[in-house]
């Protein structure tokens, strides 16, 4: 039987959509405005005329940026880091909350506390900087270099990213495999880590694929400490660290601009003999964004559920 | 000649004046001796495991737990330099007196912590007031909608500014709510954001501000509410994601049975939503309040300038420049400082609520 709708219900159903519509387009309408940017001329970006679509066509900001070699390797950078760091945290971390996860093992709950102070307290970002600084030394020399000439990103990919919450995640859901099964793996004399590898790997493959997703992202997207760790390294900075710097150098938007040095306004000045002047810095900024953007916009819609069901999984419990 | 007071475990023999062992005790000793052993077969049995944990605590030791050793700094002498450890092993002790610059002082670094210190409460509190509230009416409204490609949709774009980095967020939030610059250094363009609030808003102060700062993020009467504003912009649709699957746990005859009562659409959202999804609110709420201090410091970087320090400027950026400034004993007692009094906060938040609702979170 379908009941008559009544009125405040009709209202409030009215505002819920408009409101939702509205949220939703402002939350995607930075990323059309900054495509719409990245293709329009000087004149239209600067004078504000674009606002859905491209003003004055042009693809020289795209033809300016698929040139800039070192925002590529730039790029590179960041896919190296992001994939091997993942693989670097997720292979400790995995081993780490299996060994959490036994009930066996001596002394989990102070390893367990070990664990879960870090989310409480933190030293802060200067000792943390001092250290990264004291142990890069000890990195460096098991490289076989010292640590001015030694490449950070090795001090970066190994030494951060991890994260309490992932390993109780993974430890939760590790927990959560029925012990009758790990049972009949050791009756046919399965190791340690064959358990591990084909019990309980593949029955937390939901939670895996969401920590480890939780890890890229946030490998992706990690500013602050490669730019803290290598300020001059130029060729081993992510690119969201390229990103900023070039904003930073060529917008005077952050830093102040020597005085009497007329700004100007153009990528010419940024590559002298660049023969096209008809392309702001603001396209060029908008076309790095979508460049950098656009990867994440591939993967969005696979991994998309996954990191709903990944928030649902956050009981965190001790 | 005086008799040991140990009557449990020994006993004295008056004929020849010795002791001996006690029955009882020799069965707990043995006891514990069994125990030990069990202890180390355990741990011989199962070192495959603990070999297993070895790579994660050495990375937790190393990289979480030996900052903390640098804390000693703080209560050292500033004016020594060198700051790794073995330099600050070195130095003379300074007692609290970092502390009390801080805290009491009468040079310019105490009312720079104030002022960061300040601003990173009200950061953190304004997020808690207009952050928090946010994600659930997102939630509540989306379970209005009835279709489920609509919603799908519409909750596909609102999750998408989560997954952005936060060098591209605060990119497009500087240049959209750019202003036109009057100071000769860059063209007069206008973000188109400022534009649409100039256009709406025509008023002299959000011109000059604006036009001054180089953009609305970086005058400092704007900066708190475009930091949180964005911050709503980034999180508020991931966070709806918790309260979403609460608000669908309720059951459709819950609904039914407040409309024949004559329950309209706030009566039921009163009586039938809020009661069901307390429980998810006040675990997020005590999530919330535990991260009160510890506001994300890399988006406060990335959006801060020097024109807009008296706003944005919070303890960890503060301390992050006093480094650069070799003050980094007096930074780090200031973020000490603040992270302790997060670490009582988390804490004091979990136990509340442990004791209000049998929720806690550790």
């Amino acid at each position: 039987m379908k009941r008559k709708m009544e009125k405040s219900e009709l209202i409030f159903k009215i505002i819920a959509y408009v409101f939702l519509i509205v949220f939703a387009l402002m939350c995607v309408y930075p990323f059309i405005y900054a495509l719409a940017s990245s293709f329009s001329s000087t004149e239209a970006v600067d004078g504000g005329q674009v606002i859905l679509w491209p003003v004055g066509f042009q693809t020289t900001a795209y033809e300016f940026v698929f040139g800039d070699n070192v925002f590529w390797i730039s790029y590179a950078n960041t896919l190296f880091l992001a994939f091997v760091g993942t693989i670097w945290c997720m292979l400790y971390s995995i081993m780490g909350a299996y060994a959490l996860s036994k009930k066996r093992l001596m002394g989990r709950r102070v390893f367990n506390f070990i664990l879960v102070f870090t989310m409480w307290f933190s030293a802060g970002i200067v000792p943390q900087f001092l250290n990264y600084q004291a142990t890069g030394d000890i990195l460096a020399a098991l490289g076989g270099t010292t640590y001015a000439e030694m490449d950070q990103k090795w001090l970066i990919i190994i030494a951060m990213g991890m994260n309490a919450t992932n390993v109780i995640l993974l430890r939760n859901s590790f927990e959560g495999v029925p012990a009758e099964i790990e049972e009949a793996a050791r009756i046919d004399g399965a190791t340690e880590m064959q358990v591990l590898m084909n019990v309980y790997i593949p029955m937390s493959k939901a939670t895996i694929a969401t920590v480890a997703l939780f890890f890229g992202i946030s490998r992706w997207n990690g500013y602050f400490w490669a730019m803290r760790m290598m300020p001059n390294q130029r060729f081993s900075w992510p690119v969201q660290v390229y990103i900023r710097n070039f904003i930073d150098s060529y917008s005077g938007l952050i830093k102040e601009v020597l005085e009497g040095n007329e700004w100007e306004y153009s990528i010419k000045t940024i590559r002298p003999g660049y023969e096209h002047t008809d392309v702001s810095v603001m396209s060029v900024v908008y076309t790095m964004v979508i460049c950098a953007v656009i990867p994440i916009l591939c993967i969005y819609p696979f991994i998309q559920k996954y990191f709903a069901k990944g928030v649902n999984m956050g009981g965190v419990k001790e | 000649m005086f008799k040991l007071k140990c009557d449990d475990f020994l006993i004295y023999d008056e004929a020849t004046g010795t002791y001996s062992m006690s029955k009882e005790q020799q069965v707990r000793d043995e006891h514990e001796r069994k125990n030990w052993q069990t202890v180390g077969i355990t741990l011989l049995k199962d070192w495959r495991l603990y070999l297993m944990l070895v790579p994660m605590l050495l990375v937790y030791f190393l990289w979480r737990y030996m900052p903390m050793t640098q804390l000693l700094a703080a209560f050292k002498n500033p004016n020594t330099p060198g700051v790794l450890a073995s330099d600050v092993a070195n130095q003379d002790w300074y007692g609290l007196t970092n502390f009390k610059e801080l805290l009491f002082g009468t040079t310019a670094n105490t009312p720079m912590f104030w002022a960061a210190f300040r601003n990173t409460f009200a950061i953190a509190f304004y997020g808690l007031v207009f952050g928090f509230p946010f994600p659930i009416i997102l939630a509540i409204f989306f379970n209005e909608i009835r279709s489920n490609v609509t919603r799908s949709v519409i909750q596909v774009c609102v999750y998408l500014p989560k997954f952005m980095s936060t060098v591209i967020i605060t990119t497009l939030a500087i240049v959209l709510f750019k202003g036109p610059h009057t100071d000769g250094i860059m063209d007069d363009s206008v973000g188109v954001i400022s534009k649409l609030l100039l256009a709406i808003f025509p008023s002299a102060n959000l011109e000059a501000a604006a036009s001054t700062a180089g953009g609305l993020i970086f005058s400092p009467n704007y900066f708190r509410a475009l930091y949180e504003i964005t911050g709503i912009w980034e999180h508020g649709g991931y966070d709806s994601i918790v309260f979403f699957a609460a608000v669908i746990a309720v059951s459709p005859t819950s609904y039914e049975a407040a409309q024949i009562d004559g329950a309209g659409k706030m009566q039921q959202m009163r009586y039938v939503v809020l009661p069901s999804i307390l429980s998810t609110v006040v675990i997020m709420l005590i999530m919330k309040v535990g991260s009160l201090l510890s506001v994300g410091y890399e988006k406060v970087y990335l959006m801060s300038s020097p024109k807009n320090y008296s706003a944005a400027d919070i303890v960890a950026t503060l301390a992050n420049r006093w480094a650069d400034e070799s003050q980094s004993t007096l930074g780090i007692a200031a973020e000490m400082l603040n992270n302790l009094i997060g670490m009582i906060l988390v804490l004091g938040a979990n136990a509340i609520a442990k004791r209000a609702s049998d929720v806690s979170l550790y």
